[in-house]
């Protein structure tokens, strides 16, 4: 254990750059991810027969293996951050589309009403009623969708060092130093937990109306909500 | 040269038809690998989120070891627990499991707390006990929920037991490893149309599931 931060030369990279570099391949999907769920889901909001077939969809691409999925993409962007990147924002969509259904969909047709009623345009109403009251749905599915992305980050270094921190893993092997292998699952788990954190954090600032006490349930209340309609 | 050429030419292609590296052996050992996953994850999941559920105690604490669980990287874990075990069923079965628990945990939590409690109360009041209350009336209600969550479990652990070929045991996923080495992309990607086909199945599975256990009257009310 006396070697746990002592990072092989052939990473190119310090602890403390890999763990950015892990940062970065981890959360800049689920930031696209979020740019591409918001309209999506939107439209499955409008558009009720949309919903079960993007629902499909997005399963079945989930389902695919993210090795697979590297190995494809390696024809079209090649050994990069790139390759790691596109899957796992493909990936956040299972999570975030019925997260922000759920959010949206929850909120109640008096609220609608009365938003209606003060002048609210439909634009205005969706950023200034629906988004703010679906936003503890919205960050339950934040909260999935970046711990499992901070995870999956590692399996890129099967295509050639992609996958920062977990390139650790591949270099423990080689070497045989699992105290690497211990500094990986590690440093990922702490990662992930802070990301967590930070998530529930920024939901107590963005719903001041709330009780902090009720983090991560925002998701199984929409979908009561939304079932009981 | 699409994948989809790649997929037709892996299907069509006799020699993945048979053998020991056959499409056959090969997806009845992923089912196996899965089954057993489910069947441990479910075994630890179910349990501990009825009863919480039921009482409605330890929901914190539930979060708190669901997030502990999820933050674990599967592929970090089969890596270090390969290292610290050697090879066999058991690293592989660990992240698996660790992967599986945290949706059916907390679905079934959710579940049985989202449960309309006048109906609870009402078999309360007429003399069932607790254990009555849970199995007959509260579970009945929360089934679809939980459901949902096996569901997703189970997806997640068809998609990521191709990680067992990683510490060279079989399934799927030796389709995707040797591809990536052979550098045969015929390989790599008719493994993941079979992942993908199995976990569409696995869709379909707990529909039917869904169909022939949850009572008429709760689906309606749905």
């Amino acid at each position: 254990m006396n070697r746990f931060f002592d990072i092989p030369s052939d990473l190119q990279h310090s602890w403390a750059g890999l763990i950015g570099l892990h940062l970065r391949e981890a959360l800049l999907p689920v930031l696209g991810g979020l740019v591409l769920a918001l309209p999506l889901a939107q439209l499955c909001v409008r558009l009720r027969w949309l919903y079960p077939p993007v629902l499909w969809v997005t399963t079945v691409l989930y389902a695919i293996p993210s090795l697979a999925f590297f190995v494809v993409l390696i024809d079209y962007t090649g050994q990069t951050e790139v390759t790691v990147m596109i899957p796992l924002t493909v990936y956040t969509l299972v999570v975030l589309v019925p997260a922000i259904v759920d959010g949206v969909r929850s909120v109640p047709p008096e609220t609608l009403a009365a938003a209606t009623a003060m002048g609210f345009g439909p634009v205005r109403r969706y950023a200034q009623v629906q988004l703010p009251i679906a936003v503890p749905a919205i960050i339950a599915g934040l909260r999935v969708a970046t711990v499992s992305s901070i995870s999956l980050v590692s399996v890129g270094t099967l295509i050639g060092n992609q996958g920062a921190l977990g390139n650790l893993l591949h270099d423990a092997t080689i070497y045989n130093r699992p105290e690497l292998a211990w500094n990986a699952v590690l440093t990922m788990a702490v990662l992930a937990i802070l990301a967590d954190a930070l998530l529930v954090g920024v939901r107590v600032l963005l719903t001041p109306w709330m009780p902090s006490g009720t983090a991560g349930r925002g998701q199984g209340r929409g979908r009561k909500e939304a079932a009981a309609r | 040269m699409n994948v989809l050429h790649y997929v037709n030419a892996f299907f069509s292609n006799d020699a993945y038809w048979q053998g020991y590296d056959g499409i056959p052996t090969r997806v009845s050992e992923h089912l196996g690998y899965t089954l057993e996953a489910l069947a441990l994850a479910a075994l630890i999941g179910l349990p501990v989120g009825l009863v919480t559920g039921h009482y409605g105690r330890g929901g914190n604490a539930l979060s708190l070891i669901a997030t502990a669980a999820r933050a674990l990287p599967t592929f970090g874990l089969l890596v270090l627990m390969t290292m610290l075990i050697g090879f066999g069923m058991l690293p592989v079965m660990i992240p698996l499991v660790v992967l599986a628990v945290p949706p059916i945990l907390v679905t079934t939590y959710e579940a049985m707390r989202s449960v309309d409690p006048s109906p609870v109360d009402a078999a309360r009041g007429m003399g069932m006990n607790e254990a009555g209350i849970l199995l007959r009336v509260e579970l009945p209600v929360a089934l679809p929920m939980i459901l949902g969550g096996l569901r997703s479990a189970a997806i997640q652990i068809v998609s990521t037991a191709t990680i067992a070929a990683y510490v060279s045991l079989g399934g799927l996923g030796r389709y995707i490893v040797d591809g990536l080495y052979q550098r045969d992309y015929e390989k790599v990607v008719g493994g993941a149309t079979l992942v993908a086909a199995l976990a569409l199945a696995t869709l379909a599975l707990f529909w039917a599931l869904g169909r022939l256990t949850v009572s008429a009257g709760v689906r309606r009310s749905n």
